[in-house]
C-alpha cells in the first residue's frame, strides 16, 4: 500500500492510495462543489449538473457515454451532496487509462439544449420519488429548518419550481464557476498504475483553466425548531432531528462517532435496546456528519403515529441521560470494536477506500491509512466524549416530524 | 433511503441502485452466483463436507483477505408458514436472536458486535438466513455464537410481543415504501401461493401467533437437513471443517415437511393508493438459476438491464425521460424462475412508462446484438473479480449455488459459460420463451390501461 500524490499546473491535485495486489482500480473526480455552493435562483443546479455530465461531450453523444463505460465494463455512478459531487468508475486494471479518459471527457459536458430539456424531466420524476417515498424529504426539510439562511440549509434535489426555471445558460456559468481544476481533485485506490495516471491526467484535464473557487463556509447559527408536517397518505410516523457537531477538521469528530455509535447506532445502541428491541419503532438510529466548518448529529425515527410522542420524549431522555450522567467505559469500548471492525471491513474493496481517501483529502488535505484511522479510534477516551457532549449537546436542535399526524407534542 | 450510506446526509446520485434500498434490517440475500477463475489467475480453493446429520458446508479460501464471512441458510422461509399464521417464519427469526445457550438477548447482541460483526439476518421463500463478517481470527468465536442460536435458543415467550411488534413495525413501513411493496405484491400476485409470498405475512395473522406456534416452527423448519453453511475468506479449512462438526453434531437430523401449492392470481392487479407516483411491477415465466439455459435468460436479461447503456434505461429514461428508476432482473426460486421488472413515474405519465416498458420486453424476441452482448460480458467479467475483493459476497454466492445446484460453481467454470454465451444462443432462447404471459401490479392514483393480445 502506497500513497501518491502529484498536482498539475493549472492545480489539480491526483491523490492515489496504490495496492499492486488489488484486482480492480477505482478511480474519481471529487469537485468541490454541492448544494451550498448555489444561490437560491439556481437552487439543484449541483445535482442537475451531474447529470448532464452523463449527457455527452464535444465529441461524445449520451448514448456513447453511456455505451462506453459500459463497454469496458465499468461501475460507475455519480452523487451530489451539500458540498461535492463525485464522478467515480470501478474497472478491472487493464482499462484504468480508458476509464480515466472517459471520466475526464465527461467532466467538460457539451451541456446541449435538447438534453437539458430530456433530463430536467428525469430530475422533476426524482424530486417526485423522494417527495413520496419514506421520510418524505424530512431530511432536506430539517437540514433547511435547523441552518435556516445558511449555505448547509440549501437543497440538493432543488424544487419543482426552481429546477422547472433553469436555463443551460446558468447552469453553463455556474459550472464554468465551480468546476475550476482548482477544485478538483482527481482521486484513485487499488491497483492503481500511478505515473500513468499522471501523464494521462495531464493530457486530458492540463488545459482545464484554473480560477479561484474558494469556499467561504460562513457561520452557522443553528436554529431550534420543531416542525410538523402532515402527509395524509402515509402510515407510518417519521422524525428526523438535527443537533450540533464538530467540523470535518475537528479531531472532536472521532469523539462524535462513537458518541452517535453508542447512543444511537442501528442495533445494540441505548436507543435500539429502548426503541427497536422492544418494537416501539421500526426503526431509530443516530449518525454524525462533519461538513467545511460545522457539522451535525441527526437522529432518525420511524414508528406508529400514535408511538411518536411517546418515542421522541424518550430519545429525548435518552439523550439528557447521555449529557447528565455520561456513558459507561464498557459502552464505549464496545462501540470502538464495532466502528473498527467496520472500518477495516469495508477498506477491503478498493471501491470503498476511493471514498475514504478522497473525503479526507478534499476536507483535510490528508492522507489516513486504515490502520492510522483505526489508531484514532482507539485513541478515543471517556474525556473526549465528554468534552464532545458538552460542547455539542444532544437535546439542543430541531426536529421535523412527517406523517398522517396533523400534530405532536414536543418533548420536554 | 440514503440514510447511513456515508455519501452525506442526502447525497442524490446519477443513478438508483438496481433495487430499491430498504432498511438495515432485514439485509436481502444475493440469489445468483457468479464468478471466474481463469480471468483472475487464481485457483480457487473450494471445499465441501456433509455431516451426518445432512448439514452442508461449503467454503472457499481466498488468503488474501483479512475478513471471513459466512451465510447459513435454514430451510425455513416463509414459504412453510401454516396457513392463517402468515409471518411466522419472520416472528421466529426475530425471537431466534432474543437469547441462546448461556446468553440473554442482549448478552447474545454484545457478544456479536464485541467480535466487530457485520451480521444480518433475513427471510425469504425457501430460506430464514443468517450471516456475519468479520476479521478471520474472530470466525470461530462468531460461528460458535449462531450455532448457539440454531441448536439451543431460548425463544423466551416473555418477549413474544415484543418480537411480534417488531414484524409489525416492518409491516407498517412496508406500507410506505411503495417501490417494494410493488414488488412483493407482483411476486404474489405471480407466482403460485406459498412461493410468492413475503416475509412479513398479514397483519391480522402475525396478531394470532402464539408461541407454541414459534415453538412449533422451530421443531419442525430448524433442521440440518437443507441447512447450508457457507464460509469464504481468510480461513484455514480443517479447523474450520472440524470446528463446524464439533459445533452442529447435536443438531439432530428430522425429515422436512412438504409445501403444496395453490394457483397464482392472474394477469392484473392495481392497487389504489393517494399518491403522485404510480409504481409499476411487471414479471413474465422464464428459467431459474441451475436450468441449462439459465445463462441464456440472464443474459438477455442483462441486456434489458444491466449498465447505462441498457434497453430499459436507454429507452425509459434516456429517450424519454419517463422516469428515475427502472429496472429488471431474473429471480429464481428452486424449479421456477421470472424476470421482475420495476418502474416508479408521476402518474400522468405512467400508461407510456408502461407501454415503453412493455414494448421493450415484447421486442427482445426481436433478437439481441453482438456489441449489446459483449458490453454485458465485460461487465459480468468485472463483477465476476470484483467479487473476490468480498468475503461476505462470496460466500452468499457459493450458499445460493449449493441450494440451486447441489455444488459450487468455480469462477472458471461461470467465465467459460459467459464466453460462450452468443447471439446465436441467446436469440433462440428467445424464440423459444418470447417474454409473454405478463402479471402486472401497479399502485398508484389511476389504474392503468393493460394492453390486450400482449400475453
Amino acid at each position: 500500500m502506497e500513497f501518491r500524490k502529484h498536482v498539475l499546473a493549472n492545480g489539480l491535485e491526483i491523490v492515489a492510495e496504490c495496492n499492486a495486489q488489488a484486482y480492480s482500480t477505482a478511480l474519481a473526480f471529487f469537485v468541490k462543489t454541492g448544494a451550498r455552493d448555489e444561490t437560491a435562483d439556481v437552487s439543484g443546479v449541483s445535482h442537475f449538473l451531474e447529470h448532464m455530465v452523463f449527457k455527452g461531450t464535444a465529441t461524445r453523444s449520451a448514448a456513447d457515454v453511456n455505451r462506453e463505460l459500459d463497454e469496458i465494463g465499468s461501475h460507475s455512478n455519480a452523487y451530489t451532496s451539500e458540498e461535492e459531487t463525485v464522478y467515480y468508475a470501478t474497472v478491472l486494471p487493464e482499462y484504468q487509462t480508458h476509464a480515466l479518459e472517459l471520466l475526464a471527457d465527461i467532466l467538460r459536458p457539451a451541456l446541449r439544449g435538447s438534453d437539458f430539456d430530456m433530463e430536467k424531466q428525469v430530475i422533476l420524476e426524482e424530486i417526485f420519488k423522494y417527495e413520496d417515498q419514506p421520510p418524505f424529504g424530512a431530511h432536506e426539510k430539517c437540514m433547511a429548518a435547523y441552518f435556516g439562511s445558511h449555505s448547509l440549509g440549501n437543497s440538493i434535489l432543488g424544487t419543482v419550481e426552481s429546477v422547472t426555471a433553469l436555463t443551460p445558460d446558468a447552469m453553463l456559468k455556474y459550472f464554468q464557476r465551480r468546476y475550476s481544476a482548482a477544485n478538483i481533485v482527481l482521486v484513485a485506490a487499488g491497483n492503481v498504475d500511478f505515473d500513468d495516471l499522471i501523464r494521462t491526467a495531464d493530457r486530458l484535464c492540463g488545459h482545464w483553466p484554473k480560477q479561484d473557487a474558494h469556499r467561504t463556509p460562513g457561520r452557522a447559527t443553528p436554529q431550534s425548531r420543531f416542525q410538523v408536517i402532515t402527509k395524509e397518505a402515509a402510515t407510518q410516523q417519521y422524525a428526523v432531528q438535527i443537533s450540533s457537531g464538530p467540523a470535518a477538521d475537528h479531531p472532536d469528530r472521532y469523539a462524535h462517532r462513537l458518541l452517535a455509535t453508542i447512543v444511537g447506532d442501528d442495533t445494540g445502541s441505548r436507543l435500539f435496546w429502548a426503541l427497536v428491541d422492544p418494537g416501539l419503532a421500526e426503526f431509530a438510529a443516530m449518525s454524525s456528519y462533519e461538513f467545511d466548518g460545522c457539522g451535525i448529529m441527526m437522529t432518525y425515527l420511524c414508528c406508529a403515529p400514535d408511538m411518536i410522542a411517546e418515542n421522541l420524549q424518550c430519545v429525548r431522555d435518552l439523550q439528557r441521560e447521555a449529557e447528565r450522567q455520561g456513558l459507561r467505559d464498557e459502552e464505549l469500548e464496545l462501540a470502538k470494536s464495532k466502528v473498527c471492525a467496520h472500518v477495516v471491513l469495508r477498506s477491503e474493496r478498493p471501491s470503498n477506500r476511493l471514498f475514504a481517501v478522497g473525503n479526507n483529502w478534499i476536507h483535510r488535505q490528508t492522507y489516513q491509512t486504515v490502520k492510522e484511522t483505526v489508531d484514532a479510534y482507539q485513541a478515543v477516551t471517556m474525556d473526549d466524549v465528554r468534552r464532545t457532549l458538552e460542547q455539542y449537546p444532544l437535546t439542543a436542535g430541531t426536529t421535523v416530524s412527517i406523517g398522517p399526524l396533523r400534530e405532536v407534542a414536543c418533548p420536554v | 433511503m440514503t440514510w447511513n450510506r456515508g455519501t452525506g446526509t442526502g447525497a442524490h446520485c446519477k443513478r438508483p441502485a438496481d433495487r430499491p434500498l430498504r432498511r438495515p434490517r432485514p439485509k436481502p440475500t444475493r440469489t445468483k452466483a457468479e464468478g471466474c477463475e481463469r480471468i483472475c489467475g487464481l485457483a480457487q480453493k473450494i471445499y465441501t463436507h456433509t455431516l451426518p446429520n445432512g448439514l452442508v458446508l461449503v467454503a472457499e479460501a481466498m488468503d488474501w483477505l483479512e475478513s471471513a464471512a459466512f451465510t447459513l441458510l435454514l430451510p425455513a422461509g416463509c414459504s412453510h408458514d401454516p396457513s392463517q399464521r402468515r409471518g411466522l417464519s419472520n416472528l421466529t427469526c426475530d425471537l431466534l436472536q432474543r437469547g441462546c445457550g448461556s446468553r440473554n438477548s442482549r448478552e447474545f447482541l454484545e457478544a456479536l458486535e464485541r467480535l466487530g460483526a457485520d451480521h444480518s439476518a433475513s427471510v425469504s421463500g425457501a430460506h430464514m438466513s443468517f450471516g456475519a463478517a468479520v476479521l478471520s481470527e474472530n470466525l470461530p468465536a462468531t460461528l460458535a455464537l449462531y450455532a448457539d442460536m440454531t441448536l439451543r435458543p431460548h425463544l423466551p415467550s416473555d418477549q413474544l410481543d415484543e418480537a411480534r411488534l417488531v414484524c409489525l413495525q416492518e409491516l407498517r413501513a412496508l406500507e410506505d415504501d411503495l417501490a417494494h411493496k410493488v414488488m412483493q405484491l407482483l411476486r404474489q400476485q405471480h407466482y403460485p401461493d406459498p412461493w410468492g409470498r413475503s416475509a412479513q405475512g398479514v397483519e391480522t395473522e402475525v396478531e394470532q401467533i402464539t408461541h407454541g406456534d414459534v415453538t412449533q416452527f422451530f421443531q419442525r423448519q430448524l433442521v440440518p437437513r437443507g441447512a447450508i453453511l457457507s464460509v469464504a475468506g481468510k480461513i484455514a479449512w480443517p479447523q474450520l471443517k472440524e470446528q463446524v462438526e464439533q459445533l452442529f453434531a447435536a443438531w439432530s437430523d428430522r425429515p422436512v415437511a412438504q409445501t403444496s401449492e395453490v394457483a397464482s392470481l392472474g394477469k392484473y392487479r392495481h392497487i389504489e393508493h393517494d399518491s403522485s407516483q404510480t409504481h409499476l411491477g411487471i414479471a413474465f415465466p422464464s428459467v431459474p438459476y441451475g436450468d441449462p439455459d439459465y445463462y441464456q435468460a440472464r443474459g438477455a436479461v442483462g441486456i434489458l438491464s444491466d449498465g447505462m447503456s441498457s434497453r430499459l434505461f436507454t429507452r425509459v429514461r434516456e429517450e424519454r425521460g419517463l422516469c428515475y428508476s427502472v429496472y429488471a432482473s431474473c429471480h429464481s426460486l428452486k424449479g421456477r424462475g421470472s424476470v421482475l421488472c420495476y418502474a416508479g413515474t408521476s402518474t400522468e405519465r405512467a400508461q407510456e412508462t408502461l407501454d415503453v416498458t412493455l414494448a421493450e420486453l415484447v421486442r427482445l424476441r426481436d433478437g439481441v446484438e453482438s456489441a449489446e452482448l459483449d458490453r454485458l460480458k465485460a461487465r459480468i467479467k468485472s463483477g465476476l473479480i470484483m467479487q473476490q475483493e468480498s468475503s461476505a459476497s462470496r460466500s452468499h454466492s457459493m450458499a445460493s449455488d449449493w441450494y440451486f445446484l447441489g455444488r459450487v460453481q468455480t469462477l472458471d467454470a461461470l467465465s467459460r459459460i459467459i464466453q460462450d454465451l452468443s447471439c446465436d444462443s441467446i436469440n433462440q432462447y428467445l424464440r423459444q420463451h418470447a417474454p409473454s404471459q405478463f402479471t402486472i401490479v401497479t399502485v398508484g392514483a389511476q389504474k392503468l390501461e393493460v394492453p390486450v393480445g400482449i400475453s
